[in-house]
């Protein structure tokens, strides 16, 4: 039996929504008792004094993006890992938009064989909600399931047809499975590579109006209502689908909502002078809403913040705006972006920890996510405080699209416990 | 320094007075340009590239003979029918040029921020001849200096600029540059082919002709591009002619001695009358081609300056 004891940590528990001094014993991967503050040092097992910094349960990211299979030169299942480790990420949820896409049992296993040989953090896959993301047959969503997918998606891809959504949201209902969709409106966002408005007319961008995320969400809940799937809405990044959650909420529909890390912490005008970093999908929005979906996490309305990790080579970024790829990574940067929140007086440690860790457990049916007794030692340690200059170079992943390159940020993992195994230390 | 600057990239980082001294210079050139011998020496020994990778004629022959009579080697380059055909990426082709030890580039890009993109990667200066829907600083300043020769100012004018906005970079470098030099601006379009937050320029915005001329002293039209005639931005060319064509009645409404202006090439019979453009007494059409080969005279000497000076300081 393994043995391991955290003393003298601030806990920071989401489930209580609160923040403790004491400690934690870990025996065989599970918590199993909770130390009070001032507890005599126990003799048997390794002891970790926590010097009083933060520990909390590790990251669960909902829509990671591996590139295995198709480019994995952009990202592989040991790279992520690793980049998820020195991000206190204990639970990738990885996204099928790989090409071809994870769409078949075969494939899923293909994924499943490499992410348990190389990764060292948990990796639980989604796959396709649409054969190739295609958008017209649905995938074989009971096969799926049984080979381990957690939740059906077609990413960033909006399945057009209504029928062969409505059938493919009623068919996953029967089933039980979560669908996780990007809520967009396709026309009206199609070409658009910025937010409109005085920033995005200035630099002769073309862009599209944040009301296109609000009418896939509308779409999509019309359809929840008829259909009585479980459904979660990707990425909500703008002020005016809130009333649309919120509503669909109160009627008390199965559906919950994340946003992205990037979403919650920059705008459009740190596009700058095209920096094709800060290209994502769907395009920064303006401070209002940001503002206005960070208050959101903070009430709860939005359950999850995710790292949205999408790898980018660079040849793919280092095109004219229009013309470069989507997507940054944040594997690494996801904790000490959080931290800018924090220290922004907008949302407190346990709410983050709530929207980062134990909702999406929560909704994956994981029982990670949680300090509580019995649960897994999925952990991170942290120093919220230590101030460090962004370098991208620094980072683990293939891929290095951060926009936070050359950042002052706050906020360092200091170590990443898996089932009770360190699988990071900072040195 | 009185114009510091290394690239031409935009009317946006310009300030009041650098604009002054461009059109100063550039009226020094206009009247050269009028004298039989029309050589200066200001780019002798220099090389000047001009890219395209957008179809132009005019612009580009524009740029060529501004450079040839100040006297430096001006090669042009068809880029569509080049290596981006086989793949290569804007930032190895400006690479490749680069080491060929060009003094100027001139370059068009049909996306906006590519012509930034591209002055970060080389060590010469770069002039934007348009990118996107982005900017196209010297047509801006020849418009500029085409309205300070006909109405013997450029500050306190009232200033229309009617079509296509949305789409138009000739349009935002107008804005910003009649707007850094104090003009009232008037944009007069249907709101399809307006920019979104437009009501945060500080300007006013119309739909209607008759209203939005009243009482101007210059009139910009802009060229409307045929693939947005159809159904998507506008129902038809004739609804659209009816509309905002710019004819003796909706002209009418302007100061009697308001000038048109067109940034050309003409679509006659969409966005203007042809007598009204051929109309010597009111229409500048002409005036602007004239203005343009002054107007990238004096930016590419200016700039050369620029150049010759940094070289001596870094040898």
């Amino acid at each position: 039996m393994t043995k391991l004891t955290f003393l003298n940590a601030r806990l920071v528990d989401p489930e209580k929504d609160e923040i403790v001094i004491g400690g934690l014993v870990v025996e065989d991967g599970r918590i199993t008792r909770h130390l009070p503050k001032d507890a005599p040092r126990l003799t048997s097992g390794r002891v970790i004094d926590c010097d009083l910094k933060y520990l909390a349960p590790g990251i669960v990211d909902l829509g990671v993006k591996v590139c295995e299979p198709g480019d994995r030169h952009k990202e592989s299942y040991r790279s992520a890992g690793l980049a998820a480790a020195a991000g206190g990420v204990t639970t990738m949820i990885t996204r099928p938009d790989t090409d071809p896409a994870i769409d078949s049992p075969e494939t899923l296993e293909f994924v499943t064989r490499r992410a348990n040989e190389a990764s060292p953090v948990n990796v639980l896959p989604m796959a396709a909600l649409t054969k190739g993301r295609a958008g017209r047959e649905m995938t074989e969503i009971g096969f799926l399931m049984d080979a381990g997918a957690v939740a059906f998606t077609d990413c960033d891809r909006v399945v057009t047809d209504t029928k062969v959504f409505s059938r493919a949201l009623t068919y996953a209902s029967g089933l039980g499975a979560l669908v996780v969709a990007h809520p967009q409106d396709p026309g009206l966002s199609n070409g658009a590579a910025a937010t409109s408005g005085k920033f995005a007319s200035l630099r002769g961008l073309p862009a599209v109006s944040p009301m296109a995320e609000r009418m896939g969400l509308d779409r999509d809940i019309a359809l929840i209502e008829m259909t009585g799937a479980r459904y979660h809405a990707d990425q909500i990044t703008c002020a005016r689908a809130l009333p649309a959650l919120e509503r669909a909420k109160a009627n008390g529909l199965d559906i919950t909502a994340g946003t992205s890390i990037h979403h919650l912490t920059l705008n459009a005008l740190d596009v700058a002078d095209y920096r094709t970093f800060f290209k994502l999908k769907p395009p920064l929005r303006d401070e209002q809403d940001r503002l206005a979906v960070a208050e959101a996490v903070k009430s709860g309305l939005i359950d999850v913040i995710s790292s949205m990790h999408t790898p980018q080579d660079e040849e793919s970024k280092r095109l004219p705006f229009e013309e470069a790829a989507s997507g940054a990574v944040a594997l690494e940067t996801l904790l000490p972006a959080a931290m800018r929140l924090y220290h922004a007086g907008l949302i407190d440690l346990p709410t983050l920890w709530r929207a980062m860790s134990l909702n999406p457990a929560k909704r994956l049916g994981l029982d990670s996510g949680r300090l509580a007794i019995g649960a897994p030692a999925d952990l991170v340690l942290f120093d919220p405080n230590t101030p460090f200059l962004m370098d991208r170079a620094t980072l683990r992943s293939k891929s290095r699209n951060t926009p936070f390159d050359g950042a002052r940020m706050q906020g360092k993992v200091l170590s990443t416990y898996v089932a009770g195994t360190c699988v990071y230390e900072r040195t | 320094m009185t114009f510091p600057h290394r690239h031409l990239l935009g009317i946006e980082a310009l300030r009041q007075e650098e604009i002054t001294t461009l059109l100063d210079l550039a009226d020094r050139y206009a009247a050269l340009n009028r004298q039989p011998d029309k050589h200066a020496d200001a780019l002798a020994g220099l090389t000047q590239i001009n890219m395209f990778f957008e179809n132009s004629t005019r612009t580009q022959a524009s740029f060529e003979i501004a450079g040839k009579r100040l006297g430096a080697d001006v090669m042009n380059m068809a880029m569509q029918a080049s290596s981006v055909k086989k793949g290569e990426t804007l930032i190895d082709t400006a690479l490749t040029l680069n080491a060929m030890h060009p003094d100027l580039l001139v370059v068009r890009h049909p996306h906006s921020g590519a012509v930034d993109l591209l002055a970060q990667k080389v060590n010469c200066a770069v002039l934007n001849a348009g990118d996107g829907r982005h900017e196209h600083p010297t047509q801006a300043l020849l418009d500029a200096l085409t309205i300070r020769r006909a109405k013997g100012r450029l500050h306190r004018l009232s200033i229309a600029i009617c079509g296509d906005i949305a789409h138009s970079r000739v349009a935002r470098s107008n804005i910003m540059l009649l707007g850094k030099m104090e003009n009232r601006l008037r944009l007069i379009g249907p709101p399809t082919l307006m920019p979104s937050g437009i009501s945060e320029f500080g300007v006013e915005v119309f739909s209607d002709m008759a209203e939005g001329l009243r009482d101007v002293d210059v009139v910009m039209m802009l060229r409307l591009q045929k693939e947005r005639m159809d159904g998507g931005f506008i129902p038809s060319e004739r609804e659209y002619y009816h509309r905002f064509g710019l004819d003796a009645e909706k002209l009418s409404h302007a100061k009697p001695d308001a000038i048109v202006m067109h940034p050309g090439p003409m679509n006659r019979g969409v966005e203007i009358d042809g007598t009204l453009a051929d109309d010597i007494n009111r229409s500048v059409i002409q005036d602007q081609v004239e203005m343009g080969v002054a107007v990238r005279m004096a930016a590419m000497d200016l700039l050369a300056q620029n150049l010759v000076l940094t070289r001596a300081e870094t040898a």
